[in-house]
């Protein structure tokens, strides 16, 4: 009977885009890093109040960025000794409300926040549920009212676009020789942007003023900085008024949209809103953690379970790999090793105990078991008993070597303990029948291909990259299984074969 | 130095991955398995078949009768223990004689009775069985070997390894003990592996250690000279193991009795791919040939041993 090769190649593929394909997809949704100890920079902004509190019932309420292009909140807090702090949501508009009873004399309320930089992506400029805003109607006194109407059709028959009439507008307003209309309407309203949102609504262009914060590395004091948002036919589009510049400014973080004030103190008087910012980095696998703890992803992922259990999860998914290495040496290379898994339970021990301190104390252990051993086979004892008496040897023997290790101030005598004890007994057991049966020799291939096998996977298990992908992206094991099943159907000749058979040259 | 891969193929050398995947996996039931790794259930069952083996004289199953073995020993002047689930003769004692109370071995080492009380403690614990599963003992007659074999063989018996496939006997080897060997027959511990023509029975090739050699390095024969008496009954014998256990691919070690004559010392549903060396070809094409055959054809082990006499004969003798 011939097994259908179509399907079990199927099989392979269908694993192979499994693991490859949750791995992306948890690399895309969650920012989970491909690579250890990435660090990403992001922005601590903070905002202070101060104010002067009458003695009463005070509330402050400050306006909250709610959607911020090219920036994701992470994280954010408030500090202010005494206040009840709550943010509030309503209507898609984030406030933060400080609350007491009584307060007075000077207070200071801080709130600070967390963004990260990302990529902009289209529906950013876009807000929701507003794609046809109303033209705010405009009233001027005289003589205002003429300069502006004299402003704007010099503006309008130069423009065509909403964008362009801004331009044309800004333009006027912002030459070095202004005319007298520009003159008398910027002595009336001196905030441009104010006075640009007026002038474009008046010509039909719908607009509002948005307030942004600049952000620079390690500045303080800074207050926010108005904006203009024209509605063109590709959504809001953001206008400095005072150069003129098209587009959202890439550190330009939007504080608020709505035509609410940003501060509100009830209570108290002499308020000021200032912000400070810093750059900071920071590990890229935190910041994930922190923004994506409820995705499907970190559910389906081992993040969710206690510290202990992932540190349990952190060994077993190294597994696959080092099943993987044995495979691969028994199937491909023909080393021969003494019990077939016993390298990837030898390398977890190497782990523990790092590599040079692990070999010499397996080998320690081995030797000094064998030993023992053979003192054992004088004693004629029945094989289950002999084998329990060994294992009680072993844990002494290593009970022995930690001690001494620990007095002679190596610490890696401590970590022996890692190592499977009834998996070393077996061993030694198995290992001083060998060298009865098959002589020295045979002992050490099979004790050497073991430790080889060993220190292999050790070696593959300790590379930071793969540590970190196994854990993260447990799914990278379904890759694993693919491997581990093509290379089950490899029929070819093993490469100590190449050499067992090498007296077949003189044939042909 | 190695080899080169595509060599091995242009000789059409068996390797370990496709003789287990493509051969022991693809025509060994794993249900019949215990039908050849326990040496007590293949004699029984080749009782029923007619299959001769070496005379059974008893068993030991628990650990209390060993107490008793010292009586159940004493009419026997040389005997063979056998454990029933040891693999690659292993825990194989072979009791050639005796003196006064104590015994010798083939090796020629005096051994007392608590010697073998020991050996058979230890081996009903399954010291030598797979995974150390509870095993029994077979104490059974020594074989007096044929002498066609004289002078060919240091110590031990001379055994004959016959690779069946589907019932066809596809590759042949004498297998030689040595000094170095320590009269075991095993080849990579030293023994002379004899390459055997499947038509005649005569010696087609020899090697130990891999290296080719024309003459016994103990006892200086020309290996050239050996022609194995009753050779078609020898392929009878192992043809018919495989309507015995059912088993596709199977090695089966057969000595020659100078009384008895073939007779079948155990089967192994693993066997080892030293057999290619020691005849100087490979068996992919012979099993691939087989394969190919209908075995309606070939409806019982005559047909079939009479086809492979023919079929697969040697050009050229050592």
């Amino acid at each position: 009977m011939k097994m259908q090769r179509l399907p079990f190649y199927l099989m392979i593929l269908a694993l192979l885009v499994a693991g490859l394909g949750t791995a992306w997809l948890r690399h895309v949704e969650t920012d989970v890093p491909l690579m250890p100890g990435e660090q990403k920079p992001v922005w601590l902004v903070e905002a202070r109040i101060d104010f002067f509190a009458q003695g009463g019932e005070t509330t402050v309420r400050l306006d909250l960025p709610d959607v911020t292009p090219g920036f994701r909140l992470i994280r954010e807090q408030a500090a202010s000794s005494g206040y009840g702090f709550a943010v509030l949501n309503d209507n898609n508009n984030r406030r933060a409300e400080w609350t007491r009873r009584n307060a007075a004399g000077y207070q200071t309320l801080y709130y600070n926040a967390q963004y990260l930089p990302v990529s902009r992506s289209a529906e950013d400029s876009l807000e929701p549920g507003q794609f046809s805003p109303e033209v705010r109607d405009v009233f001027w006194d005289e003589p205002q009212a003429t300069a502006a109407r004299e402003l704007l059709r010099g503006a309008l028959s130069r423009s065509t676009t909403p964008a362009s009439t801004a331009r044309e507008i800004l333009k006027l307003l912002n030459s070095n020789s202004p005319d007298q209309n520009a003159e008398l309407l910027l002595a009336a309203e001196p905030g441009r942007a104010d006075l640009l949102v007026n002038l474009l609504n008046q010509s039909g262009v719908a607009a509002r003023t948005v307030m942004g914060l600049y952000l620079e590395d390690a500045r303080r004091r800074q207050s926010l900085t108005p904006m203009v948002e024209v509605y063109t036919d590709d959504g809001w589009v953001v206008i400095n008024a005072e150069t003129g510049e098209q587009g959202l400014p890439e550190n330009l973080l939007l504080w608020s949209r709505g035509e609410t004030a940003q501060l509100d103190v009830i209570g108290g008087e002499n308020s000021r809103l200032s912000f400070s910012m810093i750059r900071q980095t920071v590990p890229a696998m935190a910041l994930s953690n922190t923004q994506f703890s409820d995705n499907i992803f970190s559910l389906l992922g081992v993040y969710s379970l206690p510290i202990e259990e992932q540190g349990m999860f952190k060994l077993l998914f190294l597994l696959p790999l080092g099943a993987l290495v044995v495979v691969f040496m028994r199937v491909v290379v023909g080393l021969k090793t003494a019990g077939t898994f016993m390298p990837i339970l030898i390398s977890l021990a190497f782990l523990q105990t790092t590599l040079v301190p692990g070999l010499i104390s397996f080998i320690l252990i081995v030797g000094l078991g064998l030993l023992l051993r053979s003192y054992l086979s004088y004693l004629n004892l029945l094989l289950v008993a002999r084998i329990a008496a060994l294992i009680v040897l072993v844990i002494f023997l290593i009970g022995v070597l930690s001690l001494v290790g620990y007095r002679l101030g190596f610490n890696a005598g401590i970590t022996v303990t890692f190592f499977p004890m009834i998996i070393i007994a077996w061993t030694i057991e198995r290992m001083s029948i060998l060298w009865e049966e098959e002589g020295v020799r045979e002992v050490l291939t099979q004790g050497g291909g073991s430790l080889l096998v060993a220190v292999l996977a050790y070696l593959l298990m300790s590379v930071g990259v793969i540590n970190h992908l196994s854990f993260n992206f447990p799914e990278l094991n379904l890759v694993i299984l693919a491997l581990i099943l093509v290379m089950g159907q490899y029929t070819g000749y093993k490469l100590s074969e190449l050499y067992r058979f090498q007296s077949m040259r003189a044939d042909d | 130095m190695l080899i080169s891969p595509f060599k091995l193929k242009r000789l059409g050398m068996l390797g370990m991955n496709c003789r287990n995947r493509d051969f022991i996996g693809r025509y060994n039931d794993r249900r019949l398995y215990p039908l050849v790794d326990n040496k007590l259930k293949t004699k029984l069952l080749a009782e029923e078949y007619q299959v001769a083996t070496p005379q059974l004289r008893f068993t030991i199953r628990e650990q209390h009768q060993i107490s008793h073995v010292g009586n159940l020993l004493k009419s026997l002047k040389g005997f063979a223990i056998k454990p029933a689930k040891g693999s690659g003769g292993k825990g194989i004692w072979v009791i050639t004689g005796r003196d006064g109370d104590d015994f010798v071995k083939s090796s020629g080492a005096i051994i007392t009775l608590e010697d073998i009380r020991r050996h058979l403690s230890n081996t009903l614990a399954g010291l030598y069985s797979l995974g150390g599963a509870n095993d029994e003992v077979l104490i059974e007659d020594l074989i007096e070997f044929d002498d066609c074999f004289k002078d060919f063989s240091f110590e031990g018996v001379p055994d004959i390894r016959i690779v069946v496939f589907r019932g066809f006997p596809v590759m042949a080897m004498l297998r030689l003990a040595t000094r170095a060997s320590d009269g075991k027959a095993n080849l990579h511990q030293g023994a002379v592996g004899v390459g055997i023509d499947l038509a005649t029975g005569r010696s087609l090739n020899a090697v130990q250690y891999g290296r080719p050699v024309y003459q016994h390095p103990d006892t200086k024969r020309d290996l050239s000279d050996i022609n194995i008496a009753d050779w078609h009954g020898m392929l009878m014998l192992a043809s018919r193991c495989y309507d015995m256990t059912g088993l596709g691919y199977i090695g089966a070690d057969i000595v020659l009795d100078a009384n008895r004559g073939p007779e079948l010392l155990e089967l192994n549903a693993r066997p080892g791919l030293a057999i290619q060396v020691a005849n100087g070809r490979g068996l992919l094409p012979r099993l691939r040939h087989v394969e190919a055959l209908k075995e309606k054809q070939f409806p019982d082990a005559l047909s079939r041993v009479n086809y492979v006499q023919e079929r697969f004969a040697a050009e050229t003798l050592l």
